[in-house]
C-alpha cells in the first residue's frame, strides 16, 4: 500500500486509511518502544480533564484519563473501562460491567465508586455540557465494586453516546472525594487509568508523558513516551514537521495552505478520520431578531448566494464537505431530503428583490482563528456583495468575538460547533427557543424561534427506539433548512498529518484525543 | 554622595511611575471587549450562564471595578502579583519562571546588536566613501527595512530546513536529556537564530547612528587639532571621535535595553522560545488580567531601571555630564 498521498487522492486515501485501521494492518505485529513527538496548540491551561474541557487539554489528557466507552468511526460504542453493558426494554435502565484489575496511576484499584464520584459529584459541577444531559438521569448507583446502574427519568436516546473521554473522564475518588477538588487538583499530578502517565510539564516548551507499565490492556502501550511540543506559530509548526522534530500534526495544527505541501513529503500520511464524534460543522450565525435578516427570504437568499463549493475547493484545499443543513452527514439521524440551496446567485437576487432589501449594511464577524478563516470570510463577503448585499467586515480577537456573540451584537458571524455524535447533544441546542439566553456563544445565538422545532427537539431526545428518533429528526431538519435560521457552510475536516511509520494512530471517532494506546512505531 | 542620592531619588520616582502605570494599565486592558470568564467558557466549547457566573465569581470579576483595583493594588504593594485565572498559578511564579529565557534571548541580541552595530558604524565612518562603507550602509539599510517575522521565517527556512545547521525552534532539545556543558552548548545553538533575528534591526540602527554621529564629530575643530598635532589616526578615531560620537547611540541602547522584556513577543512566538513575551501575548488573547498586568509591571520596572542605568553610563562615557 502506498502511503504517499497527493491531495487528489484524498478520497481514496481516507478509504485506504479506514481499511488500514480496521483491517489487514491489525494483523501486523506491533513493535514496542520509541518516542512520539507531537504538536500541541495552543498550550493547554491544565491537564485535569475533569475540571477543564478545552480542546488542547482533551488532546493531551486523553492519554492519561479514560472513560467507560470508546467509539469506533461509525460511532458505535466499544468497550474500554466497561467491558459490557445492558439496556432494559424501554431504554431507561443502563447497567455497565466494569473491567476488573484496572489500576489508577498511583496503584489503587479502579472501581464503581470512582464512576459514581466522577459522574454524580464532580462532573455535574465542572462540566456544563454534561450537566444538562445528566438531568435525564434519575439515579446512579454502584451495585457492587464492578457494576454500575444508571436509571433514567425517561428514555434518553444519546445516553450511550455520552461516554467519550473528553466528556466523561473517570476521576480517582480515593484522592478527591471529600476534598475541595477545585483547589486540591494539581496540574502536575493528574492521576488517571490511561496508557500514559504524566511525567513533566515545562510550561511554554513541552509536556512529557511516559508509558503506564500497569496499563490494563495487555501489551499496551507500545510507545515508551510522548513529548507534546508547544510551538505557538503555525508556520513554525509546519517547519518542525519538515525538520523531523515532530512526527504528528494533529488536525488544525497548521494552516490549510500548508497541508498539501506537507502531505506530499516522503514517509508522510494523512487521514481525515478521527473527527466523526465531534463532526464539526461551520456556519454563519444570522441575527434573526432585527433588520433585513429577520426576513426569511433574505436568509434564504444568503444561502443561495454563498458558493460553498468554491470555499471547499479553494479556501479549504478540498477538505471537508458542503453542508446541506444543521446535521453533519457523518452524525446519526442525518437526512439529505431537504431544500437544496446549491449556489444560485440569480435566485438569491430574486429573493432579495421580493423581500424588498434596500441595501442596508449588514455586518460580518469573521472567526479569529487564523488565516483560513479570514480568507473564508472574505470569499463569503464577495459572494454576498455580488448579489447586492452590502457587507461590512469587522475584525475582532477571540475575546471580542465571544462578547459580541454573547450579547447578540452582530448581524452575521462565523462559527463552527461540534455535534458530539447525536443531534440531541450537539445540534438542537442551537435552534430551540428555550436556549435563547445571553451570555454564551454556543446556544441559540441567532434567536430563532419555532414551536414545532421546539417540540420535535424535545421528542427526539427521549423517543425510543432509534427508528422513531430518525423520523422526528428528519422533520426537524426539513423545517430548519426551509427556515434558514443560520447559513450552513461546510462540514469541516481537520486532517491529521503524521509519518507513515507511526502505525495505528487514529482508531476511534475522536482520533488522537483517545490517546496513543494503540499507536506503535515501525522503525 | 551626589551619585547615590541621585539614584535614590530616581528610584523613589520610579516607584510612583510604576504605580501610575499599574493603575492606567488596570483600566486600559478592561477596555477590550470580552472578559477572561467568557474566553475560557468559549474555549471549553460549551457553556451556560451558570458556568460563566461561576468563573466570574471565582476570579472576583463580579465585584465593582474600584474594589478590584483596590485588591490588586494592595497585592502589588506587598509584591503579590495575584493569581493567573487561566493557568491557575501565581502570576509571580509564572513570570519568574519565564524571565530568564527572555533575558538570555534579549540580552544576547542586545550585546550582538550593540557590538556589531558600533563596530560596523565606526568602520564605515573611517572608510567613508569607499566600498566598505557602501557595503555596510546597504547592509544596514536592508536589515533596518526588513520585517522581523519575515527575517525569522527565512532564517528558519535557510539554516534549519535546507541547511540543517541550526535548530529552528525551542530553547533546548526536548527529551535529549543533556546536562552540564552539553546542555549549555545545546541552548547556545538554539539561541543563535532568534538572537540574531531580534538583534538585526537594532544592529542596523546602531550602525547608521554611529556612522552619522562619527562623521559629524570628525568635522569638529578639536579633531582637526588632534590631526594637526600628528596623533595616530587610529587613536584619533577611538579616543576623540568614537567616544564623543557614542552618546546618541547610548540613548538608543538604553531604549532597546528597556524594551528587553516586552519587546520579544514576535521572535519568541516564531521560534517557540519559552519567554515572557509569549506569556504576555497569550495573556492578552485570553484576557488573563492579572498575568497581563504582572508582565506589564515587570517590563515597566525594567524600563525604569534601564533609564537610570543609561543616565549613569552617560557620566561614565562623558565625565562632563553630571548627575543631579
Amino acid at each position: 500500500m502506498a502511503f504517499n498521498r497527493s491531495l487528489k487522492a484524498a478520497a481514496v486515501a481516507s478509504v485506504a486509511t479506514l481499511a488500514f485501521v480496521a483491517g489487514p494492518a491489525l494483523a501486523e505485529e506491533p513493535k514496542s518502544g520509541g518516542t512520539a513527538n507531537v504538536v500541541i496548540q495552543p498550550e493547554p491551561p491544565s491537564l485535569n480533564l475533569g475540571m477543564v474541557q478545552n480542546a488542547p487539554t482533551q488532546m493531551v489528557a486523553g492519554n492519561i484519563f479514560e472513560s467507560l466507552l470508546k467509539y469506533d468511526t461509525n460511532l458505535d460504542p466499544v468497550p474500554n473501562l466497561a467491558t459490557e453493558w445492558e439496556v432494559n426494554e424501554d431504554g431507561t435502565v443502563y447497567t455497565f460491567h466494569l473491567k476488573e484489575g484496572v489500576k489508577w496511576h498511583d496503584g489503587e484499584d479502579f472501581t464503581a465508586e470512582d464512576v459514581i464520584f466522577s459522574m454524580d459529584e464532580m462532573l455535574r459541577e465542572t462540566n456544563p455540557r454534561l450537566r444538562v444531559n445528566l438531568d435525564h438521569v434519575e439515579k446512579m448507583e454502584a451495585l457492587d465494586d464492578y457494576t454500575v446502574r444508571f436509571t433514567l427519568k425517561q428514555p434518553f436516546g444519546p445516553f450511550l453516546g455520552l461516554f467519550e473521554v473528553g466528556t466523561v473522564p473517570m476521576w480517582p475518588a480515593h484522592i478527591y472525594q471529600g476534598t475541595n477538588y477545585q483547589e486540591t487538583a494539581d496540574d502536575n499530578d493528574p492521576i488517571g487509568t490511561g496508557p500514559f502517565k504524566f511525567e513533566e510539564w515545562d510550561r511554554g516548551s513541552y509536556i512529557h508523558l511516559v508509558a503506564n507499565e500497569d496499563y490494563h490492556v495487555e501489551g499496551q502501550p507500545y510507545l515508551d513516551e510522548i513529548y507534546w511540543h508547544v510551538i505557538p506559530d503555525a508556520a513554525s509548526r509546519a517547519v518542525a514537521y519538515e525538520n523531523g522534530e515532530v512526527d504528528v500534526l494533529p488536525g488544525g495544527s497548521i494552516e490549510n495552505f500548508d497541508v498539501p505541501r506537507l502531505a506530499e513529503m516522503d514517509n508522510t500520511c494523512m487521514t481525515t478520520k478521527g473527527w466523526e464524534y465531534f463532526a464539526p460543522l461551520a456556519w454563519m450565525w444570522l441575527n434573526n431578531r432585527e433588520g433585513p435578516l429577520a426576513d426569511k427570504r433574505v436568509r434564504q437568499a444568503i444561502m443561495y448566494a454563498i458558493d460553498n463549493e468554491f470555499a471547499q475547493e479553494v479556501v479549504w484545499n478540498n477538505q471537508g464537505r458542503v453542508a446541506t443543513g444543521p446535521v453533519n452527514s457523518v452524525t446519526r439521524f442525518y437526512t439529505d431530503d431537504v431544500t437544496d440551496y446549491s449556489y444560485n446567485p440569480d435566485k438569491a437576487e430574486e429573493l432579495l428583490d421580493e423581500a424588498g432589501y434596500d441595501g442596508e449594511e449588514i455586518s460580518l464577524l469573521p472567526l479569529p482563528y487564523g488565516e483560513t478563516w479570514q480568507r473564508w470570510a472574505e470569499a463569503v463577503q464577495q459572494n454576498l456583495e455580488e448579489v447586492g448585499i452590502n457587507v461590512d467586515m469587522e475584525a475582532t480577537d477571540v475575546g471580542g468575538w465571544n462578547q459580541r456573540l454573547n450579547e447578540w451584537d452582530f448581524d452575521m458571524a462565523f462559527t463552527y460547533l461540534y455535534q458530539y455524535g447525536d443531534p440531541a447533544l450537539g445540534v438542537t441546542r442551537n435552534y430551540i427557543s428555550s436556549n435563547i439566553e445571553k451570555g454564551s456563544p454556543w446556544n441559540n445565538v441567532a434567536g430563532y424561534e419555532n414551536e414545532r422545532v421546539d417540540e420535535l427537539a424535545e421528542q427526539g431526545a427521549v423517543a425510543f427506539p432509534d427508528e422513531k428518533r430518525a423520523e422526528i429528526y428528519k422533520e426537524m431538519q426539513q423545517i430548519l433548512v426551509e427556515d434558514v435560521p443560520v447559513a450552513w457552510l461546510l462540514e469541516l475536516e481537520f486532517p491529521t498529518i503524521y509519518r507513515c511509520d507511526v502505525k495505528n494512530l487514529v482508531t476511534t471517532a475522536i482520533g488522537v484525543n483517545d490517546g496513543f494506546g494503540d499507536a506503535w512505531l515501525d522503525r | 554622595m551626589g551619585k547615590l542620592s541621585f539614584i535614590a531619588r530616581r528610584l523613589v520616582k520610579g516607584v510612583f511611575v510604576l504605580l501610575a502605570i499599574v493603575i492606567l494599565n488596570f483600566f486600559l486592558i478592561r477596555l477590550a471587549p470580552g472578559d477572561p470568564a467568557q474566553v475560557m467558557a468559549g474555549e471549553a466549547g460549551a457553556a451556560d450562564q451558570e458556568f460563566i457566573q461561576q468563573l466570574q465569581e471565582k476570579f472576583g470579576l463580579n465585584q465593582p471595578l474600584h474594589e478590584q483595583l483596590f485588591i490588586y493594588l494592595k497585592g502589588v504593594l506587598t509584591l503579590d502579583l495575584g493569581w493567573s485565572y487561566r493557568q491557575d498559578e501565581a502570576v509571580a511564579t509564572l513570570i519568574f519562571e519565564r524571565l530568564p529565557a527572555t533575558l538570555l534571548l534579549t540580552g544576547t541580541a542586545f550585546c550582538f546588536a550593540l557590538t556589531l552595530g558600533v563596530l560596523l558604524g565606526a568602520l564605515a565612518a573611517a572608510r567613508v566613501g569607499r566600498w566598505t562603507d557602501s557595503l555596510i550602509t546597504v547592509l544596514a539599510l536592508v536589515c533596518y527595512a526588513t520585517p522581523l517575522f519575515w527575517v525569522a521565517l527565512m532564517s528558519i527556512l535557510l539554516f534549519s530546513v535546507y541547511l540543517g545547521w541550526l535548530p529552528g525552534f525551542g530553547m533546548f532539545s526536548v527529551g535529549a536529556g543533556y546536562t552540564g556543558l552539553e546542555y549549555v552548548l545545546d541552548v547556545l545553538k538554539h539561541l543563535i537564530l532568534p538572537a540574531l533575528t531580534l538583534g538585526l534591526f537594532y544592529m542596523a540602527v546602531y550602525t547608521r547612528m554611529t556612522r552619522a554621529s562619527m562623521l559629524e564629530v570628525m568635522e569638529m575643530d578639536y579633531v582637526k587639532t588632534a590631526r594637526a598635532k600628528g596623533l595616530a589616526p587610529g587613536r584619533i578615531t577611538r579616543m576623540h571621535v568614537l567616544r564623543n560620537a557614542l552618546l546618541p547611540v547610548i540613548t538608543l541602547a538604553g531604549i532597546q535595553a528597556g524594551q528587553m522584556v516586552g519587546g520579544a513577543v514576535l521572535t519568541e512566538t516564531v521560534f517557540a522560545w519559552p519567554g515572557i513575551g509569549r506569556l504576555m501575548f497569550d495573556a492578552l488573547l485570553q484576557r488573563d488580567y492579572n498575568l497581563l498586568l504582572g508582565v506589564f509591571l515587570v517590563s515597566s520596572a525594567v524600563v525604569v531601571l534601564f533609564n537610570l542605568v543609561t543616565d549613569l553610563v552617560y557620566t561614565f562615557v562623558d565625565p562632563r555630564i553630571e548627575v543631579s
